[in-house]
């Protein structure tokens, strides 16, 4: 990508990108080669960039009326919602914000496994990824934490708690987590300052995310690597900017939908009761997006265990592009991984509903099945199916199939046959 | 160059790097250690308790160290199902003759061993607790015997200051 002799037209510009190329970069960014076949899957980027921003502004502005304190937390958040102008809306664009986050990231992240964007030489970007998505998580949850609720004390609690299930040193990293002999005050404060800071964090691992991404450029719905810049790409401005543009439009619909016409419904109603450390709520539940892990969690009747799995189901994933040994990036000429692959996308749908309800009886079953099925695709069935699996013959290029006026499998029939 | 230079060399580096990695260390700890309960957290380690309007049969729970903790007056059959269990029977075995050395009072922390939430009094499947998050059942000597939890609920530190009052902590 380093094709850039890229000289500003203005005298002044080329002073000012002759001791900081900012003009080049800015050039880079407009003139990006992008695969010209990308679909709507691949307009997810952009969303997420967009609801990260959101985050940040409306996390700023909360924080000037907040109060970090145990005492007065919730106070101060219901002040924000009935006293400050607006705050009702910034704190609900805020809370369904994080949902809207992790709905984009999930279609994000499967968007990838299934057109194998994970696979070399893109593994970096992958794990940059996994790492952001682990920071989402803890941003999520403390801030979940902050208004100082009954399920923000008790999902502190429970999660927290989670670190004592390690051996020999478990208690005492939970008390250093809290700082006291409980989840109280010391603990609201430290969560609200990394609240506070890892968004930059992402943030900063996002502008890595996006310059490895542009080392290779854009995986695209055929997975072939493609010549850059060719017939077979776009400048990124203006046709992706317009392409994102109007697929953050639709999304912010729907964003708006949930902030102005139910913006309560992913939360808990549990939580508009003051945190009580005295009486815990009878059914203790995670926002949505963790729910299929937390259905994992709890699968395994033993405590470590329980909790080895859980961490596992996400760590596995920084794994996935050596577990996956097809060399065939997209599903489209993957007829066995394609079935795997919803079968996948329906049991983690599966492992969040079980997530949602109590763990016992049928549902601790389905949750033990749909947890083994889980380990069991990333484990066996992709290493195995990357041997075993016969692919569909791959166009040599994207405009190939088109422009060639058949189908791309007739047309590589005909030219097997040929050789034969 | 000579065969001493390379050796000056190597252990200037070697010495360099140990006095930088002893101050690193140093200046980490402060900063890791502040986050461990501090002296106004500590102070608050231990509660005093009147217990004389408890009758038999009830459970008081009071807050220390900002955790409950259960004080139950034991009726005689409560006694008797948790002397006579079987030592083989549980999950962590503890006789209740230790638990409670006053059969009558039984005091532990009001905290289930698996994630941390409060139990639930007289519920379960053993007629003590039952934690309705992961579903921990425990018995009437507050010793987990079905469910996630790995221990039994802790019996903290206590004495009878007179026969009304017991000191937690």
């Amino acid at each position: 990508m380093s094709d850039h002799d890229y000289k500003p037209k203005s005298k002044v510009g080329q002073w000012f990108n002759d001791r900081l190329p900012l003009l080049t970069l800015a050039n880079h960014l407009t003139d990006y080669p992008t695969p010209k076949n990308l679909n709507y899957w691949w307009t997810f980027g952009g969303i997420l960039t967009f609801c990260l921003i959101t985050q940040i502004i409306t996390g700023l502005t909360l924080a000037m009326h907040y109060i970090a304190h145990a005492d007065m937390a919730f106070e101060s958040v219901e002040h924000i919602m009935r006293d400050v102008n607006y705050g009702w809306l910034i704190r609900y664009i805020h809370a369904n914000g994080a949902s809207m986050f992790f709905l984009a990231v999930y279609i994000h992240i499967f968007r990838s496994l299934f057109y194998g964007s994970y696979k070399s030489p893109r593994e970096i970007i992958w794990i940059l990824g996994i790492i952001i998505y682990l920071l989402m998580m803890a941003a999520a949850f403390m801030g979940y934490v902050l208004p100082w609720g009954q399920m923000s004390f008790w999902g502190a609690t429970v999660i927290t708690n989670l670190f004592s299930a390690i051996p020999l040193v478990g208690e005492g990293i939970v008390t250093w987590l809290w700082g006291g002999y409980s989840v109280d005050n010391p603990t609201l404060t430290r969560f609200f300052t990394l609240h506070y800071l890892i968004p930059f964090l992402i943030l900063g691992l996002v502008v890595l995310h996006i310059w490895a991404l542009h080392v290779p450029g854009n995986n695209n719905p055929v997975g072939i690597d493609i010549k850059k810049p060719s017939k077979d790409t776009v400048p990124f401005h203006p046709y992706i900017v317009i392409k994102d543009g109007f697929a953050l439009l639709m999304f912010m619909i729907v964003f708006a939908f949930f902030v102005f016409y139910t913006p309560n419904i992913l939360g808990h109603a549990d939580n508009y009761i003051e945190a009580n450390p005295m009486v815990t709520p009878a059914h203790i539940v995670p926002e949505w997006y963790l729910l299929p892990f937390y259905a994992i969690l709890r699968s395994v009747p033993d405590k470590l265990l329980g909790v080895v799995a859980m961490l596992s189901a996400i760590l596995i994933l920084a794994a996935l592009p050596w577990l996956d040994t097809s060399k065939i990036r997209s599903a489209v000429f993957r007829p066995l991984y394609k079935q795997f692959y919803w079968i996948l996308v329906a049991d983690v749908l599966i492992l969040g509903y079980v997530g949602a309800m109590p763990a016992e009886g049928l549902y601790l079953l389905i949750a033990r099945v749909a947890t083994a099925y889980y380990f069991l695709h990333f484990l066996v069935i992709l290493p195995v199916l990357g041997f075993k699996e016969r692919t569909l013959p791959v166009p040599l290029s994207i405009t190939e199939p088109i422009l060639g006026g058949s189908p791309n499998l007739a047309a590589a029939r005909h030219r097997e046959s040929k050789t034969k | 160059m000579s065969d001493k230079k390379p050796k000056r060399r190597e252990f200037l580096f070697t010495a360099t790097t140990a006095v930088g990695a002893v101050g690193a260390a140093a200046v980490v700890w402060p900063m890791v250690d502040q986050m461990n309960p501090d002296a106004s957290v500590k102070a608050l380690a231990s509660t005093e308790v009147d217990v004389s309007s408890v009758k038999p049969g009830n459970t008081i729970t009071v807050l220390w160290r900002g955790k409950p903790v259960f004080i139950r007056r034991r009726t005689k059959e409560e006694i008797e199902e948790a002397r006579s269990v079987k030592m083989e029977e549980l999950i962590h075995p503890e006789k209740d003759e230790d638990r409670a050395k006053n059969p009558e009072w039984l005091v532990m922390v009001g905290v289930c061993t698996h994630l941390g939430c409060v139990p639930l009094n007289d519920k379960g499947d053993y007629n003590g607790w039952f934690c309705p998050c992961h579903g921990s059942h425990y018995d009437t000597s507050g010793r987990i015997r079905k469910g996630p939890a790995p221990w039994n609920m802790e019996v903290p530190k206590y004495e009878f200051v007179n026969a009304n009052t017991i000191k937690i902590g």
